[in-house]
Order: C-alpha cells, then sequence, then structure tokens
C-alpha cells in the first residue's frame, strides 16, 4: 500500500462529528480510496468527548492503527486528549482561537485523565493549555495549522447576508473537513459533489455546508508549510476504484442481512450498541420484492427485552422469519425465555450486539465479553447454535446463514457482534442479496412459496367433529431428532408447546423414560450440527491475498505458515470483531519483519467444532507451533472454549479490555513480541483515548 | 360445518383439585369458541404459568403454555406476525399483575385485538397458597403464616387506566354468563380484559363459593345475600358511543370508579367497552398500507430457486460509492 493515512476528527457530542467523518469517508471513498473507520463516544447526548478516526488506504484493510496522521480538533478537549497520538511528519488543523484555553475550563476532562494529562505537560516544561499541548506536539514533529474558523463563519454570513450564520459552530465540522481535505492535497469538486450527495434530500442544508466547505477550502493559508507535511501525507481526488464498493456502517450488515434472508418481524427494546440496526431496518421496512407485491418488516419497540424476545418467539411460531436484537444487559434478560425457545424447538435469531460489561459496563464501548455468558445462557441444558461474525461484509451474509441454521435445526441461534463492528465505518463489496439462499429445514407450508416442505393435511384432523386425533405431532420422534414443524394457523396441524417437559404432541408430561428420550431428540443435535454445517463455515483460516479484491477473500486452504529464522512458528486463533486486527497485524508481521504466521477464525462457537478446528490446527504436523489466542476481554474466553473442547492451552493471550477496540499496530506489536520470545503469557493491550 | 363443543375439548387428563374455578372457565372458553364457530387451527390458546397455565392443554385448538408472566408479550407477538388468529390470553392474577404487570400495562397502551383473560383468585395455588396481588391488606388465607402485608391491586382499574379497551368481569360459577362474556371480548375489536373471579378451594378460604354467594351474610331473615351482580342488570353503561374525549374520559371515570366496587357488593359485566380508539394494527397500517392482506407470516422470502426474493437494489444503491 502507498497510501496509510489516519485521520482523525474530535469534539463535543453532539457537535457534528459523526456527520464530519461521514462528509471526509464519503469524499475519500468516492475517490477509490478504501475506509475504515470507528466511531468513540461516551454514554452521553451532548458535550461529552466524541472522535470518530478514519483510515484511508489504498489496498484493502480490516482494522485501524494506532496513530494519527492528521488531527481535525474544532474543540479544546480534542486537542488535550489526542495531540500525543500524532505521529511525527503528520499534522493538527485546529481553531486557533483556543491557543490560550487551559485544562481548568474543559469541564469534560475527568480526573484521572487530567492527572495524567498534567504530568505528560510538566515533563515537557508545557502549560496545562491548548497552546501547550500544541508546543509539545511541535516538538514531537508534527506540523500545526491554526485556522481561526470564528472568521470562515463571519464570511459566511456576509456572503449570504444572513447574520445568524456568523455564530452558527455547527458547521465547525464540514469547515475541518474541508481544510483537511484541502491540506492533503485534493481538490474542492469531490468535496462539493459529496456534500451535495449526503445533503441530497435538504436542499438548505446542503447549500450552507458547501458555501462554508468552499469559503473553509479557500481560507486555508497557503503560506504555511504544507510541503512537509504532505510529503508523507497526501491524497488524490481519484485513484483506481474497485467497481461495486459500498460505504457501510457496521450495524448495516445485519440489518441488510435480515431483510435479504425474509426476516419480517423484529421486536426489540432500545440498548447501545444494538438498536441503530432495528431503526434502520425500520426506516426500510417496506421491501422490494422481485416479482411479488411489496414485503414489509414489522419492527416493534417493546417495554422490555423480556417482552422483545417473548414476541420473537410468538412470531416466529406463525412460520415469520423473526428476530430480535440486544446487547448484553438485554441478553441477560432474555435468558428465560432462551431456554423455551430450547425446549419447545423454535428457531429464533438474536443478534447480540456485545459491549464491556459486567452490569452496565461500558455502556458504549467495546468488548467481546459476553462469549462464555450466551454459550451458557438459561438455566438447565438445551440446544442452541452461537455464531460470530468478523467483519461488517461478513455480518450480511452469516445473517442469512444464521436464519437457515436455526430453522433447519429448530434451535435459537444467537448471532454474535458487537460495538467495534456495530460503529465501523467501512469500504466493501457491495452485498448480493441473490447469494443468500432461504433453507428452512422441515418447516411444512401449505403453499410452497416461501421456501419450505408442502404438505398434505393430516388424516382425520379435518375439523369435521374431530372424531380422529390429529396425526400431527409436532416433536414426533425422527431419525434425526428433528420433527417437521407447522405453524400457528395453519390448517389442521394444530399442536401445542409447552415450556415443561412435554410429550409428542407437546403436552406436559414427567414420565422418566419420555424425559430421557426426549432429552436425548432435543441434544443429539449438539452433534448433528457441527456434522450438517459446512466445515468452512465453522471456523477458516484466512490467508492474505494482498492485491487481490479487498482482500476479504478468505480460503480454508493450508497457508504459508512457517516462521523463518529462529522463530517457532505461530497460529493465532481468534473471533468476532478481534479478526480483522489480527489479520492486519499478520500481514504487518510478515511485510516488516519476515515471520509468517498463521490465522484461525472460529465462527461457530457453539456447539464447538472440534473436530474441523483439530484438522486445522494439527493438519501438516503442526503439533509444535506457538498457539495465541486474540481477543477483547480478560479471562481470554475462546480459550477456555479451546481448554474445554481440545484440551488446548495457548500459549499466549493477546487480550483488551479497556473498552476500546484493537489496532492492528498494537496486535501486531505483541505478536511481534511473542515472535521474538520476549512476551509474557498474557499480553494486555491499552491503546485509545 | 357447524363445530360442537367436543370439538374444542382434549383428552389430556385436567389436574386441578376438585371444585377449582378453573374449570367452569375452561368451559365457557370452549363454549364462547362453539358459539361462534372459531375454526379450531385459527385459535391459539396461549397461557402462562400456574394452575391456569395449564389451561392451553385442555383446549382443542392451538396451544401455548408459556412462561410465568410472560404470556401476553408471547402471544401479541404472534398476533402481529399473523393478525388472522383468534388469540386468547390467559393466566393466573399472580402471572399477569404481579410477576408480568408491565407487559400488562405496554399491553393496554398498544391495544392489539386479542383477549386476555386473568384467573383471579387471590392466592398462587400451585406453590401452596401465597398471596397473589389481588388478595386484600390484612387478609390471612390459610397458609399464610400471618396475614398479607400489601395492598391489592385492583385488576379492572389498572386494565382501564392502562388503555385495555374492553374492560370486564365474570364469575367462574356463572358459566353462561361467563361464555357470554367471552363471546364479547373476542368479538370486540382491540385489546379486551376479562377478569374472572375464580375462587381456589384449596389455598383461598376467604373468598369462597360460599362467600360469593354471600352465604356468610345470611342474617335472621335467612335471606340470601349474593355478592355478586351484574351490571347489565343495573343503569350501568360502559360503552363509549362517540369518539369525543369527554364521553371517553366520563365512561374511564364511570369504570374506575365501579372498579373500587367490593365487599358486599361485587359487580360483575363489562365496565368499559371502546372501539372507537384506533386498533394497534391501524397504527402499523398507516406505515405499512399492505399490512393485512400481507402480513408477516403470509409473505414470501425465497425465490423459486431457493434464494432470497428481496430487492435491496434502490438502499445498496445509494450506499454504493
Amino acid at each position: 500500500m502507498e497510501v496509510d493515512l489516519t485521520w482523525m476528527i474530535g469534539g463535543p457530542q453532539g457537535s457534528g462529528v459523526e456527520s464530519g467523518a461521514g462528509i471526509f469517508s464519503q469524499v475519500c471513498a468516492e475517490a477509490g480510496y478504501h475506509i475504515f473507520g470507528k466511531r468513540e463516544f461516551y454514554s452521553n447526548i451532548k458535550g461529552e468527548h466524541s472522535y470518530f478516526v478514519v483510515r484511508v488506504t489504498d489496498g484493502a484493510t480490516h482494522s485501524n492503527t494506532s496513530g494519527t496522521d492528521l488531527l481535525a480538533a474544532f474543540g479544546a478537549e480534542t486537542i488535550f486528549r489526542h495531540y500525543d497520538g500524532v505521529r511525527a511528519g503528520g499534522g493538527i488543523i485546529y481553531n486557533s482561537e483556543l491557543e490560550q484555553v487551559g485544562t481548568e475550563s474543559v469541564h469534560t476532562l475527568d480526573g484521572p485523565f487530567t492527572e495524567r494529562l498534567h504530568r505528560q505537560l510538566d515533563e515537557s516544561g508545557a502549560e496545562h493549555t491548548v497552546a501547550g499541548a500544541l508546543q509539545c506536539a511541535r516538538n514531537a514533529g508534527v506540523f500545526l495549522y491554526p485556522v481561526p474558523f470564528k472568521e470562515i463563519l463571519a464570511r459566511l454570513a456576509e456572503e449570504t447576508g444572513d447574520p445568524k450564520l456568523g455564530g452558527f459552530v455547527r458547521l465547525y465540522n464540514t469547515i475541518a473537513v474541508s481544510l483537511s481535505l484541502r491540506l492533503l492535497g485534493m481538490s474542492a469538486a469531490p468535496l462539493r459533489d459529496s456534500v451535495a450527495k449526503i445533503f441530497a434530500k435538504k436542499p438548505a442544508v446542503s447549500d450552507v455546508n458547501t458555501r462554508a466547505a468552499m469559503l473553509a477550502y479557500d481560507a486555508f493559508d497557503t503560506r504555511a508549510d504544507i510541503a512537509g507535511f504532505q510529503a508523507g501525507n497526501r491524497l488524490r481526488d481519484s485513484v483506481q476504484k474497485e467497481p461495486h464498493t459500498i460505504l457501510v456502517q457496521g450495524y448495516q450488515g445485519t440489518a441488510l442481512g435480515k431483510m435479504a434472508a425474509g426476516c419480517r418481524f423484529q421486536p426489540y427494546y432500545p440498548i447501545t450498541p444494538a438498536s441503530d440496526e432495528s431503526v434502520y431496518m425500520e426506516t426500510h421496512e417496506i421491501l422490494d420484492v422481485i416479482d411479488d407485491r411489496p414485503g414489509s418488516t414489522v419492527v416493534i419497540q417493546t417495554e422490555d427485552e423480556i417482552c422483545a424476545i417473548g414476541m420473537t418467539i410468538g412470531g416466529a411460531l406463525t412460520g415469520t422469519r423473526s428476530a430480535t436484537c440486544t446487547s448484553g444487559p438485554g441478553f441477560s434478560l432474555m435468558n428465560e425465555a432462551l431456554g423455551w425457545a430450547g425446549i419447545n424447538e423454535v428457531p429464533i435469531v438474536i443478534t447480540d450486539y456485545q459491549r464491556s460489561g459486567p452490569s452496565t459496563g461500558l455502556p458504549t464501548r467495546h468488548g467481546q465479553d459476553d462469549l462464555l455468558s450466551v454459550i451458557f445462557a438459561g438455566h438447565g441444558e438445551f440446544p442452541r447454535i452461537v455464531y460470530a461474525s468478523g467483519s461488517v461484509e461478513e455480518s450480511f451474509y452469516d445473517t442469512g446463514r444464521c436464519f437457515n441454521y436455526a430453522e433447519e435445526f429448530q434451535v435459537p441461534l444467537i448471532h454474535m457482534m458487537d460495538k467495534f463492528l456495530a460503529n465501523t465505518v467501512q469500504t466493501c463489496r457491495r452485498f448480493d442479496p441473490q447469494k443468500v439462499e432461504i433453507r428452512r429445514g422441515k418447516l411444512l407450508e401449505e403453499e410452497a412459496a416461501t421456501g419450505g416442505t408442502a404438505v398434505e393435511a393430516p388424516d382425520g384432523g379435518g375439523g369435521d367433529g374431530g372424531e380422529a386425533a390429529p396425526a400431527y405431532h409436532r416433536f414426533a420422534f425422527t431419525d434425526d431428532g428433528i420433527s417437521p414443524r407447522a405453524k400457528l394457523g395453519m390448517d389442521d396441524f394444530v399442536f401445542w408447546n409447552t415450556g415443561d417437559e412435554s410429550d409428542e404432541t407437546g403436552h406436559i408430561t414427567e414420565d422418566p423414560i419420555l424425559r430421557i428420550k426426549m432429552m436425548e431428540k432435543r441434544m443429539s443435535r449438539l452433534d448433528l450440527i457441527p456434522d450438517r454445517i459446512p466445515a468452512e463455515e465453522q471456523a477458516l483460516e484466512i490467508t492474505d491475498e494482498r492485491g487481490h479484491g479487498d482482500g476479504n477473500s478468505s480460503s480454508a486452504g493450508t497457508g504459508d505458515y512457517q516462521a523463518e529464522g529462529a522463530h517457532r512458528p505461530i497460529t493465532v486463533v481468534t473471533w468476532g470483531s478481534a479478526t480483522g486486527p489480527a489479520r492486519d497485524a499478520i500481514e504487518m508481521l510478515r511485510r516488516q519483519d519476515g515471520i509468517r504466521a498463521r490465522l484461525i477464525q472460529v465462527k461457530l462457537l457453539h456447539p464447538f467444532p472440534t473436530g474441523r478446528l483439530t484438522e486445522l490446527l494439527q493438519s501438516g504436523g503442526r503439533e509444535d507451533h506457538t498457539v495465541v489466542d486474540i481477543e477483547a476481554n480478560y479471562s481470554g474466553q475462546l480459550g477456555t472454549l479451546l481448554v474445554q473442547n481440545l484440551g488446548l492451552h495457548a500459549d499466549h493471550y493477546i487480550l483488551k479490555y479497556s473498552g476500546r477496540g484493537m489496532t492492528c499496530t498494537e496486535v501486531y506489536g505483541a505478536l511481534k513480541r511473542i515472535a521474538d520470545g520476549t512476551a509474557g503469557k498474557r499480553e494486555v493491550l491499552k491503546y485509545g483515548a | 360445518m357447524a363445530l360442537r363443543l367436543a370439538d374444542y375439548k382434549t383428552d389430556v387428563h385436567n389436574d386441578w383439585c376438585p371444585g377449582c374455578g378453573d374449570f367452569g372457565i375452561v368451559n365457557a372458553i370452549q363454549m364462547a369458541l362453539a358459539e361462534m364457530g372459531v375454526r379450531r387451527d385459527k385459535a391459539a390458546i396461549f397461557s402462562g404459568i400456574g394452575c391456569s397455565g395449564k389451561t392451553s392443554h385442555y383446549i382443542n385448538t392451538y396451544g401455548i403454555h408459556t412462561l410465568h408472566g410472560r404470556v401476553l408479550t408471547f402471544a401479541q407477538g404472534a398476533k402481529l406476525a399473523n393478525p388472522d388468529m383468534t388469540i386468547l390470553a390467559v393466566g393466573g392474577d399472580g402471572d399477569g399483575l404481579g410477576i408480568g404487570a408491565g407487559h400488562f400495562v405496554a399491553a393496554g397502551r398498544r391495544n392489539i385485538d386479542m383477549t386476555y383473560v386473568i384467573f383471579d383468585n387471590g392466592v398462587y395455588g400451585l406453590t401452596k397458597g401465597q398471596a397473589s396481588p389481588t388478595l386484600k391488606l390484612g387478609e390471612k388465607t390459610k397458609s399464610l403464616p400471618s396475614p398479607n402485608t400489601n395492598h391489592s391491586v385492583n385488576p379492572i382499574g389498572l386494565a382501564v387506566a392502562s388503555g385495555f379497551t374492553f374492560v370486564a368481569r365474570g364469575y367462574s360459577y356463572d358459566v353462561r354468563h361467563l361464555k357470554d362474556l367471552l363471546t364479547q371480548a373476542v368479538r370486540h375489536k382491540g385489546l379486551a380484559f376479562l377478569d374472572v373471579l375464580q375462587p381456589c378451594p384449596t389455598y383461598n378460604d376467604i373468598n369462597t363459593r360460599d362467600w360469593y354467594a354471600g352465604k356468610d351474610m345470611m342474617k335472621e331473615s335467612m335471606e340470601r345475600h349474593n355478592r355478586i351482580y351484574k351490571l347489565e342488570d343495573t343503569k350501568y353503561d360502559p360503552t363509549v358511543n362517540y369518539d369525543d374525549p369527554a364521553e371517553n374520559n366520563r365512561h374511564l371515570a364511570q369504570a374506575l370508579v365501579k372498579s373500587l366496587e367490593w365487599g358486599e357488593r361485587i359487580p360483575t359485566g363489562v365496565f368499559y367497552s371502546n372501539e372507537l380508539t384506533g386498533q394497534y394494527s391501524d397504527r402499523i397500517k398507516d406505515k405499512i398500507p399492505n399490512y393485512t392482506e400481507n402480513p408477516p407470516a403470509r409473505q414470501s422470502i425465497a425465490r423459486a430457486d431457493g434464494t432470497s426474493n428481496a430487492d435491496l437494489e434502490r438502499i445498496l444503491d445509494s450506499l454504493e460509492v
């Protein structure tokens, strides 16, 4: 990659940080660059510090790096929090009116941070002001670009004859983006086009943003030293663009996946970071359907997560593909009903956008610490599937798989996502709904239209007086333990469900022998699932093929993992959103140090794919390797599963539980230490404000 | 084809205590379904947990025996996904007004077209007679170690305040009347609530069949003083007749006041009925015009080749750079 640039915009929550990042990402993506962005924010509506970091590259990436090349700051707090993250040779664009602002007047700077900041400034002999922090940055080789933001607004007020615009600080984000693109060497036209596209439905907003952007673009002081900065940081108006690229937000992957998969009912209760998915689905509740009348997704905001899962089950009983979407605290409330879906063999999909726990934890921050909790959720023993996606693009196609698995095996399924994925903004290949297969297992249909099995009514159940008991038994014993599944409202397929143990008809039983048979019927699915799900959908070895497509061309092949020189071969095992940083870190290790490592991503977390992993880990005489488990939690929960199922103890754990997503840079650092033999058993990552 | 009462009975062994008020309720439900000719495969009984939870097993329609306190959540989900179904939710007063009280209130706010029946006996029978939400303060039923320390909840008042649009009370030993109330409740367009006074012969030795019959009030005259009377035998008019806030408020207030009547005289019958407030499905239709004809349960989701039939091109075009 020739271009690998990290841009950051920060400001108080509610000041347009996100939309500023949206404009910047759109311009760069339209130009043909790859984007990997992420949003960090407090559990707060207005005022606390939030920031958005966007990595712009001319090849595919799957993570952010540590460090910033260009920081655009229109508030003092952004400078205080991020000045020391800007790399030598990078730059800071800032509102010049802020220079004299001291730390004491920024009320959102919290105690522990301010203490660390003051210590750091004191060590450099700098005063506790924006100017002091910037002086430190300059000393570290960072270029500074002060711009009087207020003067740009004054010019805007003059130009439009609207004096109110002179104080319209909501435009600072657009101004910061425009100045950034100017400094990075892009011309004004792409910016103008993107603003027009983003605000296409709001002409007035579009107009004022365009004017502000153009005034800022022209206001940039060309006497400033931009050559030094541009030597290392330059974007072109247009590079070779991959055809059919979309710029997509994390939660859109599962939302669009659900629409494609035929999910037509989604009750949910608001919770960060999961609600965006449901809101997006409701925004697009009416669906175009090929060769049919419009369809729709009925999205219901419920009174709590217990109602959300209860309704989801009720919907699934009618044969509707039904799902809900939540995060850790909400999932905890769903546990009892999860068991009900388990014993009644109801296929539902729960999308779990994890965040840092326990309890409320870090409600807007990242974590992968709910894995064991979802695997063991609910009292008693019942089969469920836990499936995890590692990227936004994967999550679209995985969502389709999840509904198929849930229906084919008639189990509740938990699709593991997380905050990192939810708040990623990424370029990727356009999703292809036609690649989403609909397989509904033994669902009975009156018409064969929706992909199930068409059936005749059973004998004797004609509703004509009911002399003969209906032949249909919802929990009939079958060879594979999975019974034909009727829907509520189907002619002559009356059935019963109960949370009690039941007989084949669904009526309560406490008979010990029947209990054994029913337990075995249900639990046999734990063997059936890894038996029937294709191996490459359970876990895969990712071998990178740089320069081909977007790099997402994962294959299950046997990569060359051999370490060179004295290094013991390294095998990384990971899951979910840790996959992206791990993948990029392994590439850095290969490129910078000539060390090769293998990467195994586990997607089916329960029932655990013991056979598939044994095959991946042991094929080709690979017993003698260093196994590294990478995940965003304290205890290494996937590592626990490796011990439990394979008897395999990872040699090292690279863990992060600060609530911030991993960067490839810090994962690379830990892997390098492991390769060099200087690493501890637990390498705990800490990067990120 | 006419359906007979027997068509709605299952051969599942009924293990309620002899003399249990629940029998009358199950009979009334079966009679109401038969009278209305609701097809067995177009009706579903959702039940909660407790003695009343077993109801769904005794009725020969779809029967979904759910979780303690959560019956309304399952039932509403099924109705929203398949609005063609006739849905009855049933459960005890502990189930619906204790652990499930939040769902009770939220269901009222939605006003989905279905019926909710509470088997109201003042005790948690299946766990051996603890005080349930409708037991009065200071009463000591026989298995309580000491008198009840909580005030009772007012089911009719809570239903009226929560937004239920049909609110009635029945008595489990007046099966015909109960059947009539159930028929009205099911036919009502919107969420109907039916509070059924149902003596628990095993654990509630206060609100017994004899007590409801007023035997404790028989004095020298030996005259019968039945506590229970029917609102329809009085001048009480429960129906909101025209769409006007004042008219509605008058009926809400009237129902609330009437719901407080308890002791020597206990009203049964319809307290409140309002079909002029829109149902939840109307609100869905405002957003999704073809919801009724093409609800979630009826939509096709796959093409003949087994792939998705969703056409997401417009959305994906807007995301393309």
